[in-house]
């Protein structure tokens, strides 16, 4: 036996997990993207038809495709800077020498991470509350009226973003924080005998010292912000006024409520286009930052 | 390699046994699946009939009625349906399209307690798909009018609308934009209204056996204008049932003097509306084009899952909820109108003067086609007359782009039907 068999044989388990229980279902996924499996496919499979591209060009024509789109990528755009930027700040604050109990609060700040959506939106639907919620509250001693956070259609994916930034930010935090404790200090060191200022040294030294740690936690969070499906699905079901569907969120409706799967199958597919075209500009862009 | 045969082989005897060694049908538990509110009701009428039938044992499932379509479907692609459940009637055809359910015509006819005389003629009508019946139904829904008697009164109107005429008659003279109050509230994503207007018509909705759109028929789009018009006139405003919150505490105050809603709100207004507000609201029959028209036939039935091995089991629990004595605990715990005539005669949905519009209204309402894409083809009729409603649309265009979509939507069902599998009916 030589090398190379060995290592075929030890790669084999995984090889073998990755094929059947992810390469094999992404397959008839996309072959169930092509026919038009629907419910009378599931009462006899002699109704299934091959439709080819069918499903893609009728979902490209639908509005709630590109509305669904559309309320994607503002939770995107608008949620992932947020996010990175709340994680940024409490690996600063963590990070600082001043910082007193540092495991409490990393403990605190990571929490939200490992609570289940559905209980903590359970709390945050209280604490939106129109009539009784914390956050009205407060503003009613503000003197401003109180705001139908998820009933207002222009309300509701504010929340929906503050929801999952809150809920997220404490992941990338701990990255963030690593990344942080491995620049070295005479970096600082010799800015401050240099007389940097804290924000000079920040901006000169921080950034670029994390900016790998940044593209890679930039990368999993678009990919991951764009899969939102878990906080409108317990928070406002898609509503109101469908203001709150996203892509994945109308997959799940084509799919499970429908039972549509051809057509489900298809918005999958371009949203994965989606994605992957969004991830190779960033890794372009990425890179020729780098260079230059 | 000897030991792991010997293990295999244990295995597979203890997988055989419990599988050789089950215990006997009448010992394992009836599955019920029940939606939302109902669930909670039922539990308290179940200990009754395991007490009359202690060889049957019920387990309830209560499943959230926003869950409960894509859990049906779920659970027949993974062959783990339950033996019986409440069925929207809209749901209905759905199953039976997919073979789920089994025919009980032959069960009825055998039956003592179930008297398809004594059903409402629509409402029993909407159990029966190409001939076949598949439920025995449990409780009606329909929607008609609640009305503030005093701000009629006041407009010198004594009795509620008797047709569009005198209901448009109404609605004017109720409606003042500058002071905000509106003749009634029709909620621009709700498809009930529009659809109620519509099935008064003598137009079907689907044609050639529900294999296309009739809306360009002039019965709907005399429905359409009526209901656009309402909001072109400002005696409705063009809002969601978002935008307006808390509609019972809005009609206590007068902005709406109609209300057009099913029985549920009954309960909710006795409980919403302050005593002294009580006599000020009454519920009316829908008014037609014509004379007093049709409504919807609404409401869930009861079906046996053609899989289960508990038919005759389920088919004494149907039995037991269609008394007219039972039917008539579950209104007073829950407000489900019975199906019935003989259930309305006792209790206290007789002497109810609010119910009563109800009982009056049951006598004719209409079955929404019975295709299994129905509540799409709702959905979307619902989405263009909004636009109408917005003034992006005319009537004329509106009727053609819902006929479009629904064409669209039926576009499966069409080829289904015209290529016929031979033998369907032994599919799953």
């Amino acid at each position: 036996m030589n090398r190379q068999h060995a290592a075929w044989l030890f790669l084999a388990p995984a090889l073998l997990v990755l094929g059947v229980f992810f390469l094999l279902p992404v397959i008839a996924a996309l072959a169930l993207s092509l026919t038009d499996y629907d419910l009378y496919t599931l009462a006899d499979i002699r109704n299934l038809r091959f439709v080819a591209l069918g499903n893609y060009w009728a979902l490209l024509q639908r509005p709630l495709f590109w509305s669904a789109l559309g309320h994607t990528v503002y939770f995107v755009a608008v949620g992932v800077p947020l996010s990175m930027a709340a994680s940024l700040g409490a690996a600063l604050l963590l990070n600082s020498p001043l910082a007193r109990a540092k495991p409490f609060f990393r403990t605190a700040l990571f929490a939200p991470v490992v609570t289940t959506v559905v209980a903590v939106a359970v709390i945050w639907r209280y604490l939106f509350n129109t009539k009784y919620g914390m956050a009205n509250f407060v503003l009613g001693h503000l003197g401003i009226h109180p705001i139908d956070w998820l009933g207002d259609p222009h309300w509701a994916m504010p929340t929906i973003i503050a929801f999952a930034v809150w809920k997220n930010f404490g992941y990338n935090m701990i990255i963030f924080l690593a990344g942080l404790q491995a620049i070295p200090l005479d970096l600082y060191e010799a800015a401050r005998i240099d007389g940097a200022s804290p924000w000079r040294q920040f901006r000169h030294i921080t950034l670029p010292m994390l900016a790998p740690t940044m593209l890679m936690v930039a990368i999993l969070t678009v990919s991951g912000y764009f899969q939102l499906f878990a906080e409108p699905y317990v928070m406002t079901e898609g509503g109101p006024l469908q203001s709150t569907t996203s892509v994945l969120y109308l997959m799940y409706e084509e799919g499970f409520k429908w039972w549509n799967l051809g057509s489900a199958s298809a918005v999958a597919f371009l949203l994965f286009i989606i994605m992957f075209a969004v991830t190779a500009l960033m890794l372009r862009f990425s890179r020729r930052g780098g260079e230059s | 390699m000897r030991r792991s045969l010997v293990l295999a082989g244990v295995v597979l005897c203890a997988a055989l046994s419990s599988a050789c060694g089950r215990t006997p049908a009448a010992e394992q538990p009836l599955t019920f699946w029940t939606f939302g509110r109902e669930g909670e009701a039922i539990v308290k009428v179940l200990p009754d009939f395991e007490r009359a039938h202690p060889d049957i044992h019920v387990r309830v499932q209560q499943l959230p009625l926003t869950a409960a379509h894509q859990k049906l479907l779920t659970a027949f692609a993974g062959g783990s349906t339950p033996d019986m459940t409440q069925l929207g009637n809209t749901w209905l055809p759905e199953m039976v399209a997919l073979h789920a359910l089994q025919p009980l015509q032959a069960r009825v006819d055998r039956s003592t307690v179930i008297e398809p005389d004594d059903y409402f003629a629509s409402i029993w009508a909407t159990n029966v798909i190409d001939g076949t019946l598949y439920g025995v139904p449990w409780y009606v829904d329909t929607r008609l009018l609640f009305y503030r008697k005093d701000l009629l009164k006041a407009a010198g109107f004594d009795a509620p609308p008797g047709d569009w005429a005198e209901w448009r008659r109404m609605l004017a003279a109720l409606s003042d934009p500058r002071r905000h109050t509106y003749g009634i509230l029709l909620p621009t994503n709700e498809y009930e209204q529009l659809m109620s207007l519509a099935l008064q018509q003598p137009d079907p909705l689907l044609r050639d056996g529900g294999r296309y759109g009739n809306f360009r028929s002039a019965g709907f789009k005399r429905a359409l204008t009526f209901y656009v018009d309402t909001f072109r006139l400002h005696e409705a405003p063009a809002i969601t049932n978002v935008e307006a919150g808390n509609p019972w505490l809005e009609f206590g105050r007068g902005v709406y003097a109609f209300y057009l809603s099913g029985p549920w709100n009954i309960g909710e207004f006795r409980s919403r509306l302050p005593p002294a507000r009580q006599d000020d609201w009454a519920t009316a029959p829908l008014p037609g084009p014509e004379g007093s028209g049709a409504a919807v036939a609404g409401g869930s039935s009861l079906v046996i899952f053609r899989n289960s091995p508990h038919q005759q089991a389920a088919w004494t629990l149907i039995e037991y909820l269609s008394q007219p004595a039972v039917q008539q605990r579950f209104y007073d715990l829950l407000g489900d109108m019975p199906p019935r005539r003989a259930s309305w005669a006792g209790g206290t949905l007789r002497d109810d003067p609010k119910a009563r519009a109800f009982r009056d209204q049951l006598e004719r309402v209409k079955p929404t086609p019975p295709v299994p894409e129905w509540e799409r083809i709702a959905n979307e009729m619902q989405l263009v007359a909004a636009q109408a409603v917005a003034g992006q649309l005319t009537i004329d265009q509106a009727a053609t782009e819902i006929d479009r979509r629904t064409d669209l939507i039926l576009e499966k069902r069409r080829w289904v039907l015209d290529h016929p599998q031979p033998s369907a009916e032994g599919g799953r």
